[in-house]
């Protein structure tokens, strides 16, 4: 029997909802995943695209965004900015030959520690099934815009298939 | 110059040392992270304690640390508590970093050894982020000593007595045209029995001719900007129709308005107002408002009987809504709860029913100074019921409505139960699921129910019907229970049936969250910042929270929290000014492009764009320190202090021990 292979997963956290549902997780004692670790900033509108990549090259297989939900940013409106350089940066990593999701993206409100919780423990499960993160090969990398949102499409079906 | 960083890993007890290795950990970053700066790391049964902090201070002191990473719990507990350590022995408090290793890691996690590795990456990432961390000195800003108080309710009357009387201005806001609230309807108050107006009425008075007190009733607030000791507010003064400065009150044009209309809001639907209208005689104000939707001059183009009779010309049929801007340093929302519309409980018959009230319709009806001057009487308007089932828990503690307990409906039911037995003489049922009389002197009061004779049946009501099944059902109500005590099923006919409905938040309150930037629980109630240890205040600095708003509650712990919420704001006016977080964006103005991305970004307005310059700048007053600009910023021009590039950038590489000095086999 081979070892099971247990990815690393960054996680980019609001302060002001999902790292007080992490937070909450935590008070309340429930059990899940140890492979994320967390970074606390204080909006998802922070999220510069640059860290995901920053996280996979220094050897994340997965990361996770987290933010208020649609409507209940701290902030007004920032997660809104979050979502769209989201839907943004999975086009890149398809055309960067990495699996679109491998990044995804959570609305965890703070009072939701179980809903942070299991979309933790659900996301490592899906990183498990792609496996360790390995960059694409020059030759498969999707090269038109319908491709590469065929692969995305096709990305989301895999993910459904999995969870 | 390299940075001094030490590290100290708490044990707290056994909530953290009982999952994670704290003396692995910490000999492992003194040895591991030393490339980095870790001249120290220590472990203790409990940082947070005065001998943990008098621990870092010594170190700060004698060793010269120029960084402090706790790990500990999480940075919303005691990041200020270390801070405020580092602060004492001359160290600028954001050179500190928490690692969260409680709530994150051990207490998420069962697996010793993973927990331990998860503690040394956490801590891994701290340390190489607080390295890159820079002193900053906290922004200081005025407070504006008058504060705004939305709700006039019981819970929003105290907020604005405390604070005017302290010798502060209010405004206080109330959406219909009298403060009062809920309470105002009430006939008798629980568990004392006294007379609800004989206490509340006095309070309006007060807060309606308080000279710190400025009452907008009718009104509502439109808008909000700005931030902690400075919000403007933009407040709709709807259109009375009556100018307050002429009218005395005198209450001759509700006399002599023509028009009836069913009272939906204050008398439940079971009495009349005129077209022009106080809700009720101890109205705050005493200004009548008109009605524009039932005003017969308003729909046809004739009557004025109103200004024909007004004896000093108060009447305006031009009045126009006016837009009020009020400049607060702190808010208070007690904007109160809505009633559980019982028609969704089918089963249960009301509004299909005639005989099946409401527990404010039966407020109404048992009221004095209501539309029957408080005889109980069934829906035809004079029979007297010889039989009243009173139902507990009608849309609360149901999955199919709303799971929580809404507090106050066992009590309610229960004087219910007493002023029917005590008006009527009639047989009282109480089915409840489980009778919860907590606080002071209330259980007494079930107890004395008890005694007067009401009968209590252990179940949830299946369903109220008025198919008769025998004789004695014949015209009747029947109740039909399980009755849990006795282990069968019952069916009761009766004349009257009571439904104890639950509270709900209003049905806005996202929007009014929304409007002043607060959140709200998934029951859709305001949230606290703590549940426990900061009932009233909210994650948004400035703003507080009382009464029914927060959650279900009864009049004695709606006042103590609208008192609560007054003394946290009186603590802010008092200071004078605020310390706000120094998380903020910059823009170094060599690197501006003046591309003008960033400046639609803002929501708080804070970036502009200086034309003579041709570079974008960010006023830190508003900034809020979302970071979003520094995002989207294509030429890294903006930085945001706390939580830079460099430092989350540094922060990803130590979580992945990227920072590790690699192992030379």
């Amino acid at each position: 029997m081979t070892e099971q292979f247990e990815p690393t997963i960054i996680g980019f956290t609001c302060n002001w909802c999902s790292y007080r549902a992490a937070d909450l997780a935590g008070t309340a004692r429930m059990k899940y995943a140890p492979n994320v670790r967390l970074i606390r900033m204080m909006c998802s509108g922070r999220l510069d695209p640059t860290f995901v990549l920053r996280a996979l090259s220094g050897g994340a297989d997965g990361v996770m965004v987290t933010g208020c939900h649609p409507g209940e940013c701290h902030y007004i409106e920032q997660n809104y900015k979050a979502l769209r350089r989201f839907l943004l940066l999975q086009r890149v990593l398809v055309g960067m030959g990495i699996e679109p999701q491998r990044v995804k993206l959570v609305w965890a409100s703070a009072a939701e520690g179980a809903k942070f919780a299991a979309e933790t423990t659900a996301f490592v499960e899906e990183i498990r099934a792609l496996g360790p993160l390995n960059w694409g090969k020059a030759d498969d990398v999707p090269q038109t815009a319908d491709d590469i949102q065929a692969a995305i499409e096709q990305g989301v079906d895999q993910k459904e298939a999995v969870s | 110059m390299t940075e001094r960083v030490g590290v100290y890993v708490c044990h707290c007890g056994s909530n953290i040392a009982g999952t994670v290795d704290v003396v692995d950990v910490a000999n492992w970053a003194e040895e591991k992270l030393a490339h980095l700066g870790v001249v120290v790391a220590r472990e203790y049964k409990f940082m947070c304690s005065s001998l943990g902090q008098e621990l870092i201070e010594k170190d700060i002191k004698e060793l010269g640390l120029t960084r402090v990473v706790v790990a500990a719990c999480s940075p919303h507990l005691h990041e200020k508590t270390f801070r405020t350590a580092a602060k004492n022995a001359g160290l600028n408090p954001y050179l500190v970093e928490l690692a969260s290793i409680r709530e994150q890691v051990s207490w998420v996690h069962t697996d010793k050894a993973v927990a331990t590795a998860k503690a040394k990456a956490v801590i891994s990432g701290a340390v190489s982020r607080v390295i890159r961390n820079e002193a900053l000195d906290e922004l200081k800003v005025p407070i504006n000593p008058n504060t705004m108080v939305v709700g006039g309710g019981i819970a929003g009357i105290q907020s604005a007595l405390e604070i005017a009387n302290a010798g502060f201005h209010v405004y206080l806001v109330e959406r219909e045209p009298s403060i009062g609230g809920h309470m105002a309807q009430f006939d008798k108050t629980f568990p004392t029995l006294d007379c609800s107006a004989c206490i509340l009425t006095p309070r309006m008075v007060e807060a309606g001719t308080h000279p710190n007190i400025t009452l907008l009733t009718w009104s509502e607030v439109v808008n909000v900007a700005g931030y902690v000791g400075n919000f403007h507010v933009t407040v709709k003064k709807k259109a009375r129709f009556v100018n307050e400065e002429l009218c005395t009150g005198c209450g001759i044009c509700e006399e002599k308005c023509p028009k009836k209309v069913i009272d939906d809001v204050f008398e439940a639907g079971l009495g009349y107002r005129k077209a022009v209208y106080t809700p009720f005689a101890q109205a705050v104000p005493k200004f009548p408002v008109m009605d524009k939707e039932n005003c017969t001059y308003f729909q046809k183009g004739t009557c004025k009987a109103c200004e024909k009779f007004c004896p000093t010309g108060a009447i305006d049929f031009t009045q126009e809504d006016q837009l009020l801007h009020i400049d607060v340093g702190n808010i208070i929302l007690a904007t109160g709860y809505d009633l559980f519309d019982a028609r969704q409980v089918s089963n249960y018959g009301y509004g299909r029913l005639p005989n099946v009230f409401t527990s404010i319709e039966f407020e109404r009806l048992s009221n004095a100074a209501g539309p029957t001057n408080g005889t109980i009487v069934m829906r035809d308007g004079k029979s007297t019921p010889k039989s009243v089932g009173i139902i507990h828990c009608v849309g609360s503690r149901d999955k199919n409505f709303n799971n929580y307990c809404s507090v106050i409906c066992c009590m309610q039911g229960l004087k219910f139960a007493h002023l029917v037995h005590e008006r009527t003489g009639a047989t009282v049922y109480n089915f409840y699921i489980d009778m919860r009389t907590a606080y002071k002197a209330y259980d007494e009061f079930y107890q004395r129910v008890l005694e007067e004779g009401t009968l209590f049946v252990r179940g949830k009501v299946a369903e109220v019907t008025d198919a008769a099944r025998y004789s004695n059902e014949k015209g009747k109500l029947i109740i039909q229970v399980e009755d849990t005590l006795a282990g069968k099923q019952r069916r009761i006919p009766v004349d009257m049936v009571i439904l104890s409905a639950g509270l709900q938040p209003r049905y806005d309150a996202k929007d009014v969250g929304k409007l002043f930037g607060i959140s709200c629980s998934t029951d859709g109630w305001f949230t606290e910042k703590h549940p426990k240890l900061d009932p009233v205040a909210t994650m948004t600095e400035g703003i507080y929270i009382a009464g029914c708003a927060q959650g279900p509650k009864d009049i004695p712990s709606s006042v103590a929290q609208g008192a609560a919420a007054s003394a946290r704001v009186l603590d802010k006016i008092l200071q004078k000014e605020v310390a706000l977080e120094p998380v903020r964006a910059s823009i170094d103005k060599d690197s501006c492009s003046g591309c003008r991305i960033c400046n639609g970004l803002c929501p708080f307005n804070a970036i502009s764009f200086i034309e003579d310059d041709h570079v974008s700048d960010i006023n830190p007053a508003l900034c809020q320190g979302c970071g979003t600009c520094v995002a989207a910023c294509p030429a890294g021009a903006i930085s945001g202090t706390g939580f830079s590039d460099e430092q989350i950038m540094a922060q990803i590489d130590g979580l992945l021990m990227k920072n590790l000095e690699p192992e030379i086999a």
